[in-house]
Order: C-alpha cells, then sequence, then structure tokens
C-alpha cells in the first residue's frame, strides 16, 4: 500500500493505535467515575498551553504543555472530587478561559500558529518525539491497567468500599489524571483540541450499549477506538483534504449509533 | 475477647463534632444495631470504625488479628451507581482486594471462596448476571457477598434495607440472621426499629443530647428505649405490652 510509503503517514499510524489505546483504557474509568469533563478540560488548557509555547519561540512546546496539562488534570481532580455543587461550571470556565488565553496569544501579530491545525488536529504535526512519548505512554497505561486492573475496578464501582478495604483511592485517582493529561496533551495535535476529548469519551460509551461486564467493556473500547483511529486515517488518506481528527469522530459516532439500535434490539427481543 | 472496643470516641469534620464520647463494646458473635435521629453522627460513626476518617480522641480497638482493611463494609446503597456495567461475579470478587497485593488473577482458593460465599447468600444462579439488571434486593445480597469476601468475622452494614421493598427486606434479615447465627458479627445502621429489636442482641442509641449502649432488652426497659418502642418488647420473660401500658 502506497500509503505507508510517506514516512508523515507511518508516524500517524503508530501515534494514533497507540492513543486509540490509551484514550479507550483511561475513558472506561474517566466515563463511570463521571469524570467525562476532565477530559474535554484538560485539551482546552493543552490548547492555551501549546499556544503560549509557540508564541515563546520554544523549540519543543510540549515540554512546557506537559507539565500545565498535568497540573490542570490534578486541579480538575480535586474540584470534582470535592463534589462542590458548580464543579462542572468551574471546569467549563477553565476550559473556555485556557481556549481564550490560547485564541488571544496566537493570534498577536508576528506569530506563525495555525489555529486550525491545533483545534481541528492534523496528521502533519506528528513529530518522532510523539512516538517516543506516545510509545512510552501506552506502555505505562498498559503497565498500570494490567498491573492493577482488580484495584482499578473496585476503585471504578465503589470508591467508599474500596477505601475501606483499605486500597489508597487517592493515587490511583491522580495516576489516571495524570495519564489522562499526557494523552490528551499527545493526542490533541493529531485530532485536535475540540475532537481528543471525544475519542477518551465514545468508546467506552459505545461498549457500554452492549456490554455488562466491566472487562468486556474494557476490551471492546480499546478494539472500537483503534478501529476508528485506523479506518479515520485511511479516509483523510484516500480523499484529500478532509481533517483526520473529525473522520475519526465521525466513525466512533456511526459506531456508536449503530451499537444503540443494537441494544435496543437486543432488549426488545430479551423481553420476548 | 471483644472483637472491637470502642472508647470515649469522639469523630467530626473539620473541628465540629458530631460523634461526641461513645464507648461500646462489640464481642464476637454479637449482632449490634446502632440506631438514633438522622444528623446524630451514625454514618459519621461508622467511617470512623472503618478508618476512613480520623478520630479526634479516643480510642478504637480491634483484636488481634483484625485491622480495619478486614472489616466487611456494605455501604448506602446510593453509593454505588445503577448502571455501572459489571457482572455479579466481577462484583463479588472485588471484596478479595484487602488480601491481594495485584495482578490480573484471583486464585483458585479465592475463586472457591467466592463460589461459595454467593451459594450462601443465594446468588449463585446470578454469576453472570449484569448487575444493573437485578433488582433491589438481590444487588444488596451481592454487595453483602462482597463484603463478606472481605472479611468473615465482622460486617458493618450502613442502612442495608433502605430502598428495599417489605419482602426484600424481610429476606436480608432473615439472611442476617442466619450469617449471625453461623458466627459472623454485625453491626448494622438501622432507621428500621422494628427490625433492629428484632434482630440484634445489642443496640447502640445516638441521639441529639444522650446516647446508649446495651442489649436490645436492656435497651427496650430505658426509658429512651420505651419511648421509640413501636411493639411490645420481644422478649418471652416479659410481660407487659407498651402499647396496653400508653
Amino acid at each position: 500500500m502506497d500509503i505507508f510509503n510517506y514516512s508523515f503517514m507511518v508516524n500517524a499510524f503508530i501515534v494514533g493505535v497507540l492513543i486509540a489505546v490509551c484514550c479507550a483504557l483511561l475513558g472506561v474509568v474517566l466515563v463511570l467515575k463521571r469524570y467525562s469533563m476532565i477530559g474535554d478540560g484538560l485539551s482546552h488548557v493543552g490548547f492555551g498551553a501549546l499556544s503560549i509555547a509557540a508564541v515563546l519561540n520554544l523549540s519543543t512546546p510540549l515540554y512546557v504543555a506537559l507539565p500545565v496539562v498535568v497540573v490542570a488534570a490534578y486541579l480538575l481532580l480535586r474540584i470534582t472530587e470535592k463534589g462542590r455543587v458548580n464543579a462542572d461550571a468551574a471546569i467549563a470556565l477553565i476550559s473556555s478561559s485556557a481556549l481564550s488565553i490560547g485564541v488571544f496569544v496566537a493570534s498577536i501579530n508576528g506569530t506563525n500558529i495555525d489555529l486550525q491545525q491545533y483545534m481541528f488536529g492534523s496528521i502533519l504535526g506528528v513529530s518522532e518525539t510523539d512516538i517516543v512519548i506516545s510509545a512510552v505512554l501506552t506502555l505505562l497505561v498498559l503497565f498500570v491497567f494490567v498491573l492493577f486492573y482488580n484495584k482499578i475496578f473496585a476503585v471504578t464501582f465503589d470508591e467508599g468500599f474500596a477505601k475501606a478495604t483499605g486500597i489508597r483511592t487517592p493515587i490511583y485517582n491522580i495516576a489516571v489524571s495524570i495519564l489522562t493529561a499526557v494523552t490528551v496533551v499527545v493526542g490533541m495535535r493529531m485530532l485536535g483540541t475540540l475532537l481528543i476529548s471525544a475519542l477518551i469519551i465514545f468508546p467506552s460509551l459505545t461498549s457500554m450499549r452492549i456490554c455488562k461486564r466491566f472487562k468486556t467493556v474494557v476490551i471492546l473500547s480499546v478494539i472500537i477506538s483503534v478501529l476508528c483511529v485506523i479506518a479515520g486515517l485511511f479516509t483523510s488518506y484516500y480523499f484529500e483534504n478532509i481533517p483526520v481528527g473529525a473522520t475519526i469522530v465521525i466513525y466512533n459516532l456511526a459506531i456508536f449509533l449503530v451499537f444503540t439500535v443494537l441494544s435496543l434490539i437486543l432488549k426488545t427481543v430479551k423481553k420476548k | 475477647m471483644p472483637l472491637l472496643k470502642v472508647q470515649n470516641l469522639s469523630l467530626g469534620y473539620e473541628g465540629k463534632r458530631i460523634v461526641e464520647d461513645i464507648s461500646f463494646t462489640v464481642n464476637s458473635g454479637d449482632f449490634v444495631s446502632i440506631i438514633g435521629e438522622n444528623g446524630t453522627g451514625k454514618t459519621t460513626l461508622v467511617r470512623g470504625i472503618l478508618g476512613l476518617i480520623g478520630k479526634l480522641s479516643g480510642s478504637i480497638e480491634l483484636s488481634e488479628g483484625v485491622s480495619q482493611s478486614h472489616i466487611g463494609y456494605l455501604s448506602q446503597k446510593n453509593s454505588v451507581s445503577n448502571d455501572f456495567p459489571a457482572s455479579v461475579l466481577e462484583i463479588v470478587m472485588s471484596g478479595f482486594l484487602n488480601s491481594k497485593r495485584f495482578g490480573l488473577f484471583y486464585t483458585k482458593e479465592q475463586k472457591k471462596e467466592a463460589a461459595s460465599l454467593m451459594e450462601r447468600v443465594g446468588i449463585t444462579k446470578l454469576k453472570n448476571a449484569a448487575f444493573s439488571e437485578l433488582s433491589g434486593g438481590q444487588q444488596q445480597r451481592v454487595l453483602l457477598a462482597r463484603a463478606l469476601c472481605a472479611a468473615k468475622k465482622l460486617i458493618l452494614l450502613d442502612e442495608p434495607a433502605t430502598g428495599l421493598d417489605p419482602i426484600a427486606t424481610a429476606d436480608f434479615y432473615s439472611l442476617l440472621t442466619e450469617l449471625n447465627k453461623e458466627g459472623v458479627t454485625v453491626i448494622m445502621v438501622s432507621h428500621d426499629v422494628t427490625g433492629a429489636m428484632r434482630l440484634s442482641s445489642h443496640i447502640l442509641y445516638l441521639g441529639k443530647d444522650t446516647n446508649f449502649f446495651g442489649t436490645t432488652h436492656q435497651y427496650l426497659h430505658s426509658n429512651i428505649g420505651k419511648g421509640l418502642m413501636l411493639e411490645g418488647c420481644p422478649c418471652d420473660r416479659c410481660t407487659h405490652n407498651t402499647k396496653e401500658a400508653r
């Protein structure tokens, strides 16, 4: 296939698949813990941080964006955890503020930031550094999920019980939000600020239509997520001018709709 | 040998005392019900015993071989979300986490034990069912089996009958009685005073100004108990009936 003759396409495939795996795994936990908004908030903070880094003409904007987003992840988690009345409003404020700062900074004269690319992503935005970071990240996420699978289940299902049986739940929450932060920063430049959170939320919601077990939800989410990214990359390659991020989200949406219809059919069949 | 000894315990959040100066002792095989009006700190006391919140003063002593993480805990029902995708088996097995460090799999012994506990609470048939599709009573049984996986000696239940219909409540209570007869020590927070009187050997009453701890019989004859009593004293020795006495 000539698609793999281009090194930038190969890079995009590697990073895309790796990010898809991370998004799906973390997404299951985030969605079930009602933390879906955190992914969205983080991508906006990431956008702000990347814009500022670009204005400052730093060679590797990731080095600014990563720490900023990790700190933001911790703060967002604390806001959500405390269960304050306005937790969702606070997250919305942080996201829109960060986004505005990013747009503002990017529009200052003399910068050559491509807003379009940051918002909606681009395959060309994938660098060798991204491959290394996403590979390390994926290994870390897989390592955490395999080694602590049962504890992650317990903390996600019932934090109070998990705490009572002696699991140090804050560590798991912080680990998940930090890994999410890194995933978002690495993934957003390919998929776009506005679309990366979809990759976190869609696969797990889709698999929950059909699967009633935690293990199958996790596995199916990963499969759906990876397939959508691969399909999106092929589509945007063969039909020029189609942005890859949006295509991937549309594939996710399509599968979600199919699964929703399927679950409705299954329900009616069961009732009979 | 007391299993749990609480002495002059005070608990609270951010300097505000909610539970003040409570002392009681739970012996192996007891069935203790914690009753009292809303806001008197019943759930706070449970959280204190479990070590989820720090104590302001006093002491909580557990007998040797029992640590705070070895108390089976059944929380108030609303702490578990109803649409969570999980099978009954997955949930029951998660009770073993205090005894296992990490890994993807549980041991053979744990699987056997889980199977026998599920048999005991009558959910073996539901093993592979989705938790979200069970009835309220069935869900409580699943969570009870999970609590028993975490601890065989002592279980702590926080309003387990809330939201259950009368039949499911009666079923659940008879299951608790059976377990108690088999040697499981039970501490239960309850708003169902009548049920608590029937089930328990001891009563811990938390009031706004006064607390009480003693056997159910002592409680029913105390001034506090008389006021709360809805039916006659269930003990055989008594001949009086409070309804008529009133």
